[in-house]
């Protein structure tokens, strides 16, 4: 309930004229209390900003939990299916967690170099300027394969029509647009040649482009796997600066 | 009929390459209905192309809540993933445009 400290008391909840969030510039962190019975009591200073309720406990809650009924952690697999909440005076209490024995295998997380990610961004506005942000998207697109760019993955799209909405109608006229590239490639050159393409729209690409940018990262991913709880020595190094 | 968004809250996460969204309603006296209409079924209309794997729902009656569990829609991921948005996080948000039949409006 607190490992994300202001999302149990507003952050990450407001939506203005349905969940309305006061004083978020001024957000109060939540105050967690656990007695022996294993009941918990969530408040925040009196005055800070924010919302701590059962909606924003409800949401927290719940948040990145699969099966309520079995979430799994290192010292316990916790069951949340009985959770209830109760306003009171000394704020949210917390009943109904348990939990059963904790699992045999913990998680391994493994961090392993994996390429290069290049990106290019460049805005269009006014009338046409989804069609425009469209031409230049295949522009970008034919550059590379009249370059044969070791790409192994590539994404087009253009921010404010389809870059992190899926699902809605495309139609209609936007008043501005972004397009943007970003490709995985296996060597650092390659990823900051795709920037660069993006950026070379300015002046051979679409009217009226603007805000070109470009950049390029190393990526260390992450993979997750098991192993036996035997299997693993704990020490601990204390070191003094 | 009635948009999700007079009737619930969403709030996104994600685990690795799976995408979790908690549907909860304002008022224990919607929860049925939504919990009839938005089926996992129905989440995987309205994502359709984006989830790779399988849809679980789970139910906590109680606090008026439906989790979806998404697999494979993230791209392989926040660490990893090419998307502007690599959480996902929002992703449910547009869940909120779904009419639910049977509802009347602000009951908030």
């Amino acid at each position: 309930m607190l490992e994300c400290a202001g999302q149990l008391t507003g952050g990450y909840f407001a939506d203005p004229g349905y969940k309305d969030v006061p004083g978020l510039a001024r957000l109060g962190f939540p105050i967690g209390e656990v007695s022996a019975e294993g009941v918990g009591t969530f408040s925040k200073v009196a005055g800070s900003g924010g919302e701590l309720s059962i909606r924003t406990c409800t949401e927290q809650l719940l948040y990145e939990i699969f099966d309520p009924a079995t979430y799994v952690q290192p010292d316990v697999t916790a069951d949340f299916s009985g959770v209830t909440f109760v306003e009171t005076s000394g704020g949210i209490r917390m009943d109904g967690a348990s939990g059963r024995a904790r699992p045999e295998r913990l998680k391994v997380s493994i961090g392993y170099r994996d390429g290069f990610i290049g990106e290019g961004q460049i805005s269009y506005a006014g009338p046409g300027a989804m069609a425009r942000g469209r031409l230049a998207l295949d522009i970008i697109r034919e550059r590379l394969l009249i370059r044969k760019l070791p790409v192994d993955e590539l994404r087009l799209e253009l921010i404010g029509v389809d870059a992190v909405n899926f699902t809605d109608d495309l139609s209609g006229e936007v008043r501005e647009v972004r397009a943007r590239v970003a490709a995985r490639a296996r060597d650092r050159n390659t990823a900051i040649a795709v920037g660069a393409e993006v950026e070379a729209l300015y002046t051979n690409g679409p009217a009226g482009g603007g805000g070109a940018w470009a950049s390029s990262r190393e990526v260390v991913a992450i993979a997750s796997s098991y192993i036996g709880r035997d299997a693993v020595e704990t020490t601990l190094v204390w070191a003094e600066a | 009929m009635t948009s999700l968004r007079a009737l619930a809250h969403v709030r996104t996460g994600d685990k690795g390459d799976t995408c979790q969204i908690s549907v909860i309603a304002y008022s224990a006296a919607d929860y049925p209905a939504i919990r009839e209409h938005l089926t996992p079924e129905r989440v995987g209309a309205h994502f359709a192309g984006l989830v790779q794997g399988g849809i679980h729902r789970f139910e906590m009656p109680q606090l008026g809540a439906l989790i979806f569990v998404l697999e494979h829609a993230l791209r392989s991921g926040v660490t990893r993933s090419l998307s502007l948005d690599a959480h996902g996080k929002c992703l449910g948000s547009t869940l909120l445009g779904i009419e639910i039949p049977g509802c009347t409006p602000n009951k908030r």
